[in-house]
C-alpha cells in the first residue's frame, strides 16, 4: 500500500496559540483511521490544514503518488484532487432536495460554463438513485433535505461527499447525536468506503471506534501522542492520563 | 427530472404569457397603434417600468440566488444607458450640423461637421474638443456593444478584486455601494467627457426617425417587453440546473461548495459580470425613454431602491423580483407625480410627495419583518392549497424530521 497522504513536521498558531505542533500523519490508500484526543487537542485544525482552509505557519502535506504539495492549493483544487470532507454539524443544502444535493457532488466538472448547461443525463440520476438507497434514503429522493431528521442529515452529508468519488476521507464526528440504529448503519458506510478509499474518522465515543474496527491516532496538544491498535492506545500510560483517565 | 424546461418552470410559461398579454393590451390601448386610451406618456413610464422589472431580475439572481447584496447595479444600468445615448446624441447632433453647414457656400469638410458636433454637444460644459471615451461614438453597431462591454468590464474588475479578497456580506455592499458613488462622483465632473452634471439629453429623439413619440414609443415598449422576456427565460434557464444548484448553495453555506470542489469564486464572478450586463441592456432600453440620463442616476439611492423592490416583490423567485420592481415603481411614480389625494388631518395635511418615502420605508421593514417571502410569497398560498394536507403530520419518513407546522416557517 503507497501512502495517500504525508502531513510531517506541520505547526501551526492562532494569537500565539499552538493549534498544531509539530504533526506528522500518514495515511495509506484504502485504510481506515480513527482519530481521537480531548477537546482542543486539534483535531478539527488538521482537517483544515488539510483541506486547504487553514495555511500551517511551517510543515509540509503531500499528497498522492506523485507527492504534490496541497499547501499552495485553493480549498476548490484539493477538493477536486480527491480530499473530501464532512462537518461536525451535519452541513447539507436545506433548501434543495436530496437529489439536487447528491447531483451537485456527483463528480463531474467543476467550472461553472460547464456547470450552466450540464443537465443531468439518466446515467447521472441512476447513479443517484444508488447512492441514496446506499445511504438509507432512496424514497426520499425528491424531499427537501431541510425536512430530513438530524441523522438523515448525516447520511445525506457522507452521501454528497460519497458521490465525489474521494480517494480521502475527513469525516468529523459522524455519530454525533444518533440514535443506537443509526450509529450502526453509520459504521457499515464508513466501513464499506474504507475498502476503496482511505477515510478518516474524528470521534469521541470510544465504543463508536471500537467498531469501526481500525488503527487510531490519539492527537493532544496539537500533535501525535500514540498511534496503533485501540487496545493498544487504551493501554498506553500517556493516553490515560490524558485523556482516558479524566 | 428530465423533463423539459417548460414543464419543470411552469412560472416561466405563465409569466411570458402574461407578458405578451399586456404587450398587446397596451398596443391596443396605445395612441400610436390603437385607440388611444393610455396617453404616449404612460406608455413610456410603462416601456421604462418594463426595463426597471429586467434590472430587477437581475439583482434577484445575484442577491435572491446568489446571496451576494450588490447595492452597485445601479451603477452598471447607468453605463448601458450612457454607451446608448453617446450615440444617440452625437448622431442627432451631426444630422442638425450637416442641415446648418449644407446651408452655407461651400460644402463642409468633415473636420467642420466634427468641430461642429463637439460645439454643440460640449459647449455647456465649456468645451467643444471630444473626450477620448466618444471615440466610437460615431457607430451605432459599436456603441451597442459596448452597452453590454462596458458594464461587463466594470463588474468583471470590480468583482474579481472583491471576491477574490473574500469579501463578503455587509462589507461586499459596502463596497459596491462605494463602486456607484464613485462612479457618479466621477461621471458629475464636467472634464469626465460626458457633460458633467447636464448629463446626455434629448435622447427620445431617435435621428433620421420621422415617426412620431407616439410610434416610437411603442417600438421602445415592445423592446422593452422584449428584452425582459428574453432576460427572464436566460434567468430561469440559469438557475434551473445544476448552476442554480451551486449557486443557491454559495448562498447557503459558501465553505461547504468549496469543499465540494466548486471555485466560488468564479461562480460569483460568473454571475456578477452576467448580471452587469444585463443591467447594461436594461439602461440602455430605458434612457430613451427617459429622455436623459445624468450622474445622479447611478446616485447610491438608486441601487438601494433595486433592493427594495426586490426584497418588497420577494426575493429569490424570479417573477417575485419583476413583481416588486412594477408595482413599487408604478406607486412611487403615482404618489410622487401628485396624483394621490392628499390627506387632511385637520392640523397637518399628508402630502404623498413628501410623505411616500415614508411609506415605502414602512412597508419595506414590514415586509422585511412579517413577510419575508414578499408580495410573491402570495403565489404560494394559492400552491399551498394544492399540496397534500398531512393533517400536522411530520414531513419526512423518520422520526425527528420537520412536523408539517414548523415547516411552513
Amino acid at each position: 500500500m503507497s501512502t495517500l497522504l504525508e502531513v510531517s513536521g506541520v505547526s501551526v498558531s492562532f494569537d500565539g496559540f499552538r493549534a498544531i505542533n509539530n504533526l506528522s500523519f500518514r495515511i495509506a490508500d484504502a485504510e481506515m483511521r480513527a482519530v481521537i484526543g480531548p477537546n482542543g487537542a486539534g483535531k478539527t485544525t488538521f482537517m483544515d490544514i488539510v483541506t486547504g482552509k487553514t495555511k500551517p505557519d511551517e510543515g509540509r502535506v503531500l499528497w498522492g503518488e506523485k507527492s504534490v504539495s496541497l499547501l499552495k492549493m485553493s480549498e476548490a483544487k484539493i477538493a477536486q484532487a480527491g480530499v473530501g470532507r464532512k462537518f461536525q454539524k451535519p452541513t447539507v443544502f436545506e433548501d434543495q432536495s436530496v437529489q439536487e444535493n447528491l447531483l451537485m457532488a456527483l463528480k463531474k466538472p467543476r467550472g461553472w460554463f460547464p456547470v450552466l448547461s450540464y443537465r443531468p443525463s439518466d446515467e447521472d440520476l441512476a447513479k443517484v438513485a444508488t447512492l441514496a438507497d446506499d445511504i438509507g434514503l432512496g424514497d426520499a429522493l425528491l424531499r427537501k433535505s431541510g425536512e430530513l431528521s438530524h441523522g438523515q442529515k448525516q447520511w445525506l452529508e457522507i452521501g454528497i461527499l460519497l458521490a465525489q468519488e474521494p480517494r480521502l476521507l475527513l469525516v468529523d464526528e459522524p455519530a454525533a447525536g444518533m440514535t443506537p440504529e443509526e450509529r450502526e448503519k453509520t459504521t457499515d458506510i464508513l466501513v464499506e468506503a474504507a475498502k476503496t478509499r482511505a477515510v478518516v474518522v474524528v470521534e469521541h465515543d470510544m465504543e463508536f471506534v471500537r467498531r469501526l474496527n481500525c488503527k487510531v491516532t490519539v492527537l493532544h496538544e496539537g500533535s501525535v501522542l500514540a498511534e496503533g491498535s485501540l487496545d493498544h492506545v487504551t493501554s498506553n500510560q500517556d493516553v490515560i492520563d490524558v485523556y482516558l483517565g479524566r | 427530472m428530465n423533463r423539459s424546461f417548460v414543464a419543470r418552470n411552469p412560472s416561466v410559461l405563465i409569466f411570458l404569457a402574461l407578458l405578451a398579454l399586456f404587450t398587446l393590451g397596451v398596443t391596443i390601448l396605445s395612441e400610436g397603434f390603437g385607440v388611444g386610451m393610455i396617453s404616449t406618456s404612460f406608455v413610456k413610464t410603462l416601456g421604462k417600468t418594463l426595463c426597471l422589472c429586467l434590472v430587477a431580475v437581475a439583482m434577484d439572481l445575484i442577491w435572491g440566488y446568489a446571496g451576494i447584496l450588490s447595492l452597485g447595479h445601479f451603477a452598471f444600468f447607468g453605463l448601458g444607458g450612457y454607451m446608448i445615448g453617446m450615440w444617440l446624441m452625437y448622431e442627432r447632433t451631426r444630422l442638425i450640423v450637416v442641415d446648418a453647414l449644407a446651408q452655407g457656400s461651400m460644402p463642409p469638410t468633415p473636420q467642420e461637421v466634427v468641430d461642429g458636433i463637439g460645439n454643440q454637444i460640449f459647449g455647456v460644459v465649456g468645451s467643444s474638443e471630444f473626450p477620448a471615451v466618444w471615440a466610437f461614438a460615431d457607430s451605432l453597431t459599436l456603441q451597442l456593444a459596448l452597452v453590454v462591454l462596458v458594464p461587463g468590464l466594470l463588474a468583471l474588475v470590480f468583482g474579481w478584486l472583491a471576491f477574490r479578497s473574500r469579501v463578503t456580506g455587509v462589507y461586499l455592499s459596502i463596497l459596491t455601494q462605494a463602486m456607484t458613488l464613485a462612479l457618479a462622483l466621477y461621471l458629475f465632473q464636467n472634464d469626465s467627457g460626458l457633460r458633467g452634471n447636464n448629463g446626455l439629453s434629448g435622447l427620445q429623439n431617435l435621428p433620421g426617425v420621422t415617426a412620431s413619440q407616439d410610434v416610437v414609443s411603442m417600438w421602445f415598449f415592445w423592446g422593452s417587453a422584449l428584452a425582459l422576456g428574453l432576460g427572464y427565460l436566460l434567468a430561469a434557464w440559469v438557475v434551473s440546473g445544476k448552476f442554480g444548484s451551486v449557486i443557491r448553495g454559495i448562498r447557503d453555506n459558501e465553505a461547504r461548495v468549496r469543499f465540494l470542489g466548486y471555485s466560488v469564486e468564479a461562480y460569483k464572478l460568473a454571475l456578477f459580470t452576467l448580471t452587469a450586463c444585463i443591467a447594461g441592456i436594461a439602461g440602455a432600453l430605458y434612457y430613451p425613454q427617459a429622455g436623459i440620463i445624468n450622474p445622479a442616476e447611478i446616485a447610491p439611492i438608486a441601487s438601494i431602491y433595486l433592493a427594495v423592490w426586490v426584497a418588497i416583490g420577494g426575493r429569490g423567485r424570479l417573477y417575485g423580483a419583476v413583481i416588486g420592481a412594477a408595482v413599487v415603481s408604478l406607486l412611487s411614480s403615482w404618489f410622487t407625480g401628485g396624483q394621490a389625494p392628499d390627506i387632511p388631518l385637520g392640523f397637518y395635511t399628508v402630502k404623498w410627495v413628501d410623505w411616500w418615502l415614508v411609506l415605502l420605508g414602512l412597508s419595506f421593514v414590514g415586509v422585511t419583518l412579517f413577510a419575508p417571502q414578499g408580495i410573491g410569497g402570495l403565489v404560494d398560498l394559492i400552491s399551498d392549497r394544492l399540496r397534500p394536507d398531512r393533517h400536522g403530520a411530520d414531513l419526512g419518513p423518520d422520526q425527528g424530521s420537520l412536523r408539517e407546522k414548523e415547516a411552513r416557517k
